[in-house]
């Protein structure tokens, strides 16, 4: 598909901004819109090192749901879904979020326990969400191996049926275009190479194409979050890995709901044109190689052929993977860092996408206020001092 | 798959191998303040380049040791 710069201006970055949000993916952008549409604020620009939406917001697996364990979680996710169910007619973009249903399978006796849990939590937090035993599993989603023969019997599963799926390039290119249109400068192969602080406060940015001054900066850049923050003279708690996914060969349609298995590392949805869109679990290291071990796949391919006898003649198309920045409780950072006028958005790890607009919305109206957003305020980067863990790594195991 | 030289069974596969992150952690002793126990829990470098870091070969001789890789070309070299 052709990158639609037609959709949006490609101006040349004016000397100063009120706000300068650093990184064009789907997170900058939503940031950008609601700058603009919630809090008036224009003057503001994107700078991308690449061009728009070419980094994670283009390798994810479109995955969609709210159905986390912890309040603070399920707040700020729900808000998110919330968004995404209105996102087409505000944007008057047709996204293709499809709210098909998102089963999370039980492999065992803990998986069920965690799982009936989380089902009561989410409904204690206004989140849809329902417990499906091995038959009914069966019946939601014929394709699934339920046999207790299995390498990973299935016996049972969450559902939430407003979980889904969306088309990622029109996210990014509706948000573009409606950002662009409120006055917000979108500014491609601008790379920032380092901030001028004066006294402890952020006033520009150097940038490959130049000094750009700006009121306030905000960081929206995931995996290279770090490397940014170093020449800011901070450091946060983020490790970059690489997170693979990949696509079969186009389908008839098999499968018409996203299934996510925690404890295999699989999560499995097929795209409108017909793919199977399949991610994995990040690989174990350190990397902005933006490529990942073939093992990783193998492992993935492995479980989901148990899961789904069916899928075992098809073909892989291809296989990729982004660099996602992981947290230590594998949940976000969202608000000021110890430099003012400087503002962080990442940790997101393997689950930003679901985030867009609800984090585009909270950090939009943090930066409006110079306050953290009450849905972000359990997010702050002092949680790791104070102990205020929000912690999704044991709730949610790494896929999320 | 990374190759990866344990220094006891010599080159093999990464999936033999289990990761332990930055190299060098020391753990702080004495009176140590909140902040200084969160930096040693929680923080680490991320760098863009050459990385000091800690491998365990979990499925062979169960041997911790620290190899330098490059977070972007993955290759390694002894420290």
């Amino acid at each position: 598909m052709t990158h639609p710069d037609f959709l949006w201006r490609n101006p040349e970055p004016r000397p100063a901004y009120d706000v300068v949000i650093v990184g064009g993916g789907g997170h900058g952008l939503a940031t950008a819109y609601y700058l603009a549409k919630n809090h008036g604020l224009t003057n503001v620009a994107v700078l991308e090192r690449g061009w728009l939406a070419g980094g994670n917001m283009a390798r994810n697996t479109t995955i969609i749901r709210s159905n986390y364990l912890w309040d603070e979680s399920a707040a700020i996710y729900e808000h998110s879904l919330k968004l995404w169910e209105g996102l087409s007619d505000e944007l008057d973009y047709d996204l293709q979020f499809s709210q098909r249903g998102v089963l999370n399978l039980a492999h065992n006796l803990s998986d069920v326990r965690e799982g009936r849990r989380r089902v009561n939590a989410n409904r204690l937090n206004g989140v849809d969400a329902e417990w499906l035993d091995a038959d009914e599993v069966k019946k939601f989603c014929p394709i699934i191996n339920v046999s207790d023969r299995a390498r990973y019997p299935v016996m049972g599963a969450t559902l939430q049926r407003r979980g889904g799926i969306a088309k990622h390039d029109h996210v990014a290119w509706a948000l573009a275009r409606q950002a662009d249109a409120c006055g917000v400068d979108l500014i491609q192969g601008c790379e920032v190479t380092g901030f001028e602080l004066t006294g402890n406060r952020v006033t520009a940015v150097e940038t490959s194409r130049g000094r750009i001054a700006a009121g306030k900066v905000a960081l929206a850049a995931a995996g290279h979050t770090s490397v940014l923050a170093e020449r800011a003279g901070i450091r946060l708690p983020l490790q970059s890995h690489p997170l693979q996914a990949l696509v079969s060969e186009l389908l008839e349609p098999v499968l018409d709901c996203v299934v996510m298995s925690n404890a295999v590392h699989v999560y499995v949805s097929q795209a409108h044109k017909g793919e199977l869109v399949m991610g994995a679990g990040i690989d174990a290291y350190n990397s902005y190689g933006q490529r990942g071990g073939v093992h990783v796949i193998e492992a993935q391919m492995a479980a989901a052929l148990e899961l789904f006898p069916v899928f075992s003649r098809v073909r892989v198309l291809r296989t990729w993977a982004g660099i996602v920045d992981v947290s230590p409780d594998a949940s976000p950072i969202i608000g000021p860092t110890p430099v003012d006028g400087l503002y962080v958005n990442a940790g997101w790890g393997t689950g930003g996408f679901k985030a867009t607009p609800g984090a585009g919305w909270v950090y939009a109206d943090t930066l409006a206020h110079d306050r953290p957003h009450p849905l972000a305020q359990p997010y702050a980067l002092d949680r790791f001092t104070t102990g205020a863990l929000i912690d999704e790594h044991g709730a949610a195991a790494v896929a999320h | 798959m990374l190759l990866i030289d344990c220094p006891h069974c010599g080159p093999r596969d990464e999936n033999e191998f289990h990761y332990g992150g930055q190299a060098g952690i020391a753990c702080p002793t004495g009176d140590v303040t909140d902040e200084q126990w969160a930096a040693y829990v929680f923080m680490r470098d991320n760098p863009k380049g050459w990385f000091h870091e800690r491998w365990f070969h979990v499925h062979g001789c169960r041997t911790w040791f620290t190899v330098e890789r490059h977070t972007v070309t993955h290759e390694i070299r002894k420290p």
